[in-house]
């Protein structure tokens, strides 16, 4: 992790249909970091990643990315940089390999063997021929990791990335995640209902509650001692962890 | 006509080859606008869409009357003297299956996962590639789009029949040479070449399914 900020959010407001979603007083996501993103459903976690990903445009407020001011619609290189993968990731007409190698086409480079790297590394050998809309959905979840990192973007925003898996699958979700993280320094921001999982990947973790910005600490601090009542109350029922005495 | 199956042969050509410059044509305007009707989102969209919906009702004897008169010698172009010609008749056909090709592929293009253009361009696409892609996650949407209007205009009597004036040898096609047989009695030659109509619009449907079902898929 480096201290530089890779994103830089100021005074972000977002609302869609004439509600407003999602209220962004500062973020900061440093340079190689894994940020968590918590909170309840309807929060506004996933959201948040899409404006990370620049498929929404805020309704007011300033983000900077890499130290550049984003416009809309933002550059496609600027695009390219991010990979994100969906709470229910769909998969296009074609094989596992096709579906894979994607990312890579868009952007008119070879393959160069990293779609057979990635295929043994995720265990989707076996599947590589298969059309990728009859595979089971932890499967799908694998492909589109796989599809992510095959373009080997700076930043990968992932939104319940485990959802919906077995734990033995989490566990391999969560290596590859850490994996891709410290072979090449990826950011990441990982949306998780599961705050095992956050306390598990991340460095530092956002509250996020009814579409508000609550607070952003090291993970450890927020867990231990939450600045906001709103996440002491979601924290600890979540976890069932005791509650620290009051002074 | 019938006892003379050599006289059907050019009727059949021609039907393919009006029939088929047409849907081409269509296809090629067609398929591009019903894609920015499928996914971009601008102002007046609703009426774009109802003005396109309302040509895929339009009457082919009214399309007919219309490109007659545009084409007669008094004609805004006239002058260009293809009333009475194939390239009319073509005219004619690609107003009646364009609205068709653009109207169903626009549909076919909203009935994908609203999610998946989102995640389309979340992989780097451009604007280009993401339409080729929801293009080829739509296909079999466009199929029915090309087949409905290829449907729609090799058996339509009325646009044909007014501007092509059913000529032997120019302008007679299946579905005007059913109509003269008809008249004439010969009812025997009227179904025989109305089978022949159905037969080629069998094997092309046909072909056309072949060519969309994915290996993998098909069963």
């Amino acid at each position: 992790m480096t201290d530089s900020a890779c994103y830089r959010l100021e005074g972000i407001e977002y609302s869609y249909g004439g509600r407003w979603r999602l209220e962004i007083p500062l973020l900061e996501v440093m340079a190689g970091e894994i940020l968590a993103l918590i909170g309840p459903t309807g929060a506004g976690k996933s959201t948040l990643l899409r404006l990370l990903h620049f498929l929404e445009p805020p309704s007011t407020g300033r983000m900077a990315f890499e130290g550049r001011e984003i416009g809309y619609p933002p550059p496609l290189e600027l695009r390219r940089r991010v990979g994100m993968i969906f709470q229910r990731p769909l998969m296009l007409a074609g094989t596992v390999r096709h579906n894979i190698a994607i990312g890579l086409r868009f952007r008119g480079e070879s393959e160069g063997g990293r779609v057979e790297e990635l295929l043994r590394r995720f265990d989707l050998e076996a599947l590589a021929d298969r059309e990728a809309r009859l595979i089971s959905g932890g499967e799908m979840q694998r492909v589109a990791l796989a599809r992510a990192l095959a373009y080997e973007p700076a930043v990968l925003l992932l939104d319940e990335p485990a959802a919906n898996l077995d734990p033995g699958h989490v566990r391999a979700i969560e290596r590859i995640i850490r994996e891709a993280h410290e072979l090449a320094g990826l950011t990441m921001v990982v949306a998780t209902h599961n705050l095992a999982q956050a306390r598990r990947l991340s460095q530092r973790t956002a509250m996020l509650s009814a579409g508000r910005l609550i607070e952003a600490q090291p993970t450890e601090r927020l867990f231990a001692n939450p600045m906001s009542q709103v996440t002491a109350d979601y924290v600890y029922e979540e976890t069932l962890l005791e509650r620290p005495e009051s002074p | 006509m019938i006892q003379d199956p050599q006289g059907v042969w050019p009727v059949v050509r021609l039907t393919l080859i009006v029939s088929g410059a047409a849907l081409a044509i269509s296809a090629a305007i067609g398929i591009p606008i019903g894609t920015w009707l499928g996914l971009a989102r601008f102002r007046g969209r609703a009426w774009v869409r109802a003005v396109i919906y309302t040509g895929m009702g339009l009457p082919p004897v009214v399309v007919g009357l219309a490109v007659y008169l545009l084409l007669s010698r008094k004609g805004p172009l006239g002058d260009l003297g293809w009333l009475f010609t194939p390239a009319a008749m073509v005219v004619a056909q690609i107003i009646i299956a364009f609205p068709i090709v653009a109207g169903l592929t626009s549909a076919a293009l909203e009935a994908l996962d609203p999610e998946l253009s989102a995640q389309v361009r979340s992989v780097g696409a451009n604007a280009r590639q993401e339409a080729l892609v929801l293009l080829r996650q739509a296909r079999g949407g466009l199929l029915a789009a090309l087949l409905a209007a290829f449907g729609g205009i090799i058996s339509e009597v009325g646009a044909a029949m007014l501007v092509g004036g059913n000529i032997e040898g120019r302008t007679r096609v299946l579905s005007t040479a059913v109509v003269l047989e008809t008249r004439r009695g010969n009812f025997a030659t009227a179904m025989a070449l109305g089978g022949t109509l159905l037969f080629l619009a069998f094997v092309i449907n046909a072909a056309l399914l072949r060519l969309n079902v994915s290996p993998r898929l098909r069963r």
